[in-house]
């Protein structure tokens, strides 16, 4: 991409970036109106108070918003990021993202009620399967194996945080 | 020769035969997750961070030095072999470490990229005993606005001097620094951006921002553009140099950790910069010129040097001020602040002990990455192979199971979630990473001493500008803000205005890799 649009004639805008700019001027905002509601809380022993720094900081995400938005309309360009596994070129597949994330969430609904050995052998097995693994067993295995070892080592051998939610009692 | 006696009291505390073997148990699986494609050293070690949570503070530091050491080595590994390196400072290792794999010299590859790292990681960290005190005895003195204006040096420098795009840069400190916001303040216990939640009231976790930017991001950055066909992995033998390697190596090895070190422990941006100059250097001093290119071992054995020293060299700021310049640098603060330690110059005078012991073990790791890659390097190549459904489905397991752990609270799951899509937006649009960590961690600080220089002054905004050391980081900042200006009248005058795609006034988009822009600041 970037290298499409540095080597050629024409500009080749990336106008999505323009949405991240208004990302960026809404984190602002929201940083500024955060700081507005809260007391004017200053002494003389902190004569600035807890509201400077979110005001400075919200300021300075708005006017870096504004010079991001004038580069992107000057025709600046960001890199996209290539690494061991990206193939760039093609548009983003969506539909994998969405599943990844699914199987995240699932993760986080399911981790306490049902206890870090089920619920992270399913995050492996159905985040493997999002991303075209399609022996299922042996995913759901491998998910398995990696959640009981993780369980005796880390929370029973070493006392890590890790819920053993409905298994209490059987691990 | 102080400092020599407290690191060889520092070696008797960790050369114990539990902790030997929890220093190899680090090298171990830091390189083997280090290896692993699309695993930086940053997000090695962040992936890792977990494994140290239920030790003794000390035996968590030599676990972490070995991890640190051996995801380096792993990062160096996989860009050898298949030449599509993960992060910024091992480019400059793949452009001939690549092209000698292809032509079937992978295993001297591998060999004077283990040798070197040893060599720029011992020296590295020797000079790190010797450098280290005398920065702390410096830094001892200064007050709250002398430190203020060296976070800001250290703010300015990973924003606008890393990367290609200094707006950018800044958008993505800013966003590290409104996180750091998130939670209670620590003065008025007044909540910011908590939204009335009572899980934000404790601080985003820096090891969850971390975890969230990195690991979850990647994952779901791979997923938007997985490569259907693997890539091809070269099979390695076991590594070794021949007499004429060895003649070839050593020199660029030692000019390497020079280049190296020193821009490791300024804040203008890790590895990146040294281990390209050292390219330049060696293509330059050559005696093989006409092998650049089709795999040239100086190619190798300086750039790996550099990027070993230079990790060494993030040691000194790390240490003795609490200031990290890389990511991986970043998340050792994050680990530390976790253990309970405070990063800074007190922390050599209130517990030498732990300084000295981890030194100890950055020296024994560095030994134990030397003993295992060589015999090992083909069974680290293996792991290349892992098919990629299983990768990111891990990477997505061991960073929940971390985040997880970090408080016992899924709620921090969904936070890192959120992050994911963050990491993917920067990887999408181009902002650099390491300016959001530094700023979520570096921000707080920044705020308290802010604060306690105003306190000093009364409220009085010239408290800010207290002493030499506060004037010539200003000077330092107002020099790197302007450069670019200066650059572009130069160019102008000079009448080459190559700049036709260029984006304002405070931006220069630059090709795929940003190399192209490095020579002008050497």
């Amino acid at each position: 991409m970037s290298t499409e649009a540095t080597t050629a004639p024409t500009r080749v805008r990336d106008r999505a970036q323009y949405g991240l700019c208004a990302a960026l001027a809404l984190v602002g905002l929201v940083v500024i109106w955060d700081a507005t509601r809260i007391g004017a809380a200053t002494s003389s022993n902190d004569p600035v108070g807890p509201r400077a720094m979110p005001f400075i900081i919200g300021a300075a995400l708005l006017v870096v918003s504004a010079l991001y938005a004038l580069d992107v309309y000057r025709g600046g360009v960001g890199e996209q990021e290539a690494g061991e596994d990206v193939e760039l070129g093609h548009p983003a597949d969506w539909k994998t993202v969405g599943l990844l994330a699914g199987a995240f969430l699932l993760n986080a609904v399911l981790m306490e009620p049902l206890g870090w050995v089920i619920s992270g052998a399913l995050l492996f097995a159905a985040a493997a399967f999002a991303l075209g693994n399609r022996h299922h067993v042996r995913g759901l295995a491998i998910g398995l194996a990696l959640s009981l070892i993780t369980f005796y080592a880390f929370a029973i051998g070493l006392d890590v945080n890790l819920p053993a939610g409905i298994l209490q009692g059987i691990l | 020769m102080d400092n020599i006696s407290a690191l060889l009291g520092g070696f008797a505390d960790v050369i114990t035969p539990m902790n030997l073997l929890i220093a190899l148990l680090g090298v171990i699986v830091g390189t083997a997750v280090g290896v692993l494609p699309g695993i930086g050293p940053a997000m090695t070690v962040a992936l890792l961070l977990p494994l140290t949570y239920g030790l003794p503070v000390e035996q968590s530091l030599i676990l972490f030095g070995g991890i640190f050491y051996g995801g380096m080595y792993g990062g160096s590994t996989t860009s050898i072999l298949l030449n599509t390196p993960g992060e910024s400072s091992s480019v400059v290792t793949a452009l001939e470490g690549n092209k000698m794999a292809k032509t079937g010299r992978a295993a001297q590859a591998l060999a004077t990229s283990a040798i070197g790292s040893f060599v720029a990681g011992t020296i590295g960290t020797m000079l790190i005993v010797l450098v280290m005190p005398q920065v702390v005895d410096f830094a001892i003195t200064l007050g709250s606005p002398e430190f203020l204006a060296i976070i800001l040096v250290a703010f300015v420098g990973t924003a606008a001097i890393l990367g290609s795009s200094r707006v950018r840069g800044f958008a993505a400190l800013l966003m590290g620094i409104a996180l750091g916001l998130v939670g209670t303040d620590f003065v008025t216990g007044q909540q910011r951006l908590t939204f009335g939640s009572p899980f934000l009231a404790d601080n985003i976790d820096v090891v969850v921002i971390a975890v969230g930017i990195f690991a979850v991001g990647e994952a779901l950055w791979v997923a938007a553009h997985l490569r259907r066909r693997a890539a091809t992995v070269i099979p390695v033998g076991r590594p070794w140099l021949s007499r004429a390697d060895w003649g070839r190596s050593w020199k660029p090895w030692l000019r390497g950790t020079a280049l190296g070190f020193p821009f490791g422990a300024i804040p203008a941006g890790g590895a990146e910069i040294p281990t390209f100059m050292s390219y330049l250097a060696e293509r330059r001093l050559s005696k093989h010129p006409e092998e650049f290119g089709k795999g040239a071992i100086e190619g190798v054995a300086g750039p790996e040097a550099a990027n070993n020293a230079s990790a060494a060299g993030t040691m000194v700021p790390l240490l003795a001020l609490g200031l990290p310049t890389n990511a991986t640098a970043a998340i050792i603060i994050a680990a530390f602040m976790s253990y309970g330690i405070e990063p800074g110059p007190l922390l050599l005078t209130k517990q030498p002990d732990l300084v000295w012991m981890l030194v100890a073990s950055l020296f024994i790791g560095n030994f134990f990455l030397l003993v295992l890659n060589l015999p090992l390097a083909p069974t680290w190549a293996k792991l290349l192979r892992i098919p990629r459904p299983y990768l990111y489905a891990g990477i997505l397991f061991f960073a929940s199971m971390g985040a997880y752990a970090v408080q016992g609270q899924p709620f921090d799951l969904y936070v890192l979630l959120a992050l994911g899509f963050v990491g993917f937006a920067m990887r999408r649009f181009g902002p650099p990473v390491l300016p959001l960590i530094v700023g979520a961690i570096l921000g707080p600080l920044f705020e308290r001493h802010l604060r306690r220089s105003l306190q000093q002054s009364g409220g009085d905004i010239s408290g800010l500008v207290g002493g030499p050391v506060a004037l010539v980081c200003y000077f330092i900042i107002l020099g790197v803000l302007v450069w670019p200006l200066v650059a572009r009248l130069r160019r102008g005058a000079r009448g080459d205005d190559d700049d036709a795609d260029d984006g304002g006034d405070d931006d220069t988009p630059s090709g795929p890799v940003s190399t192209s822009t490095i020579p002008n600041w050497g």
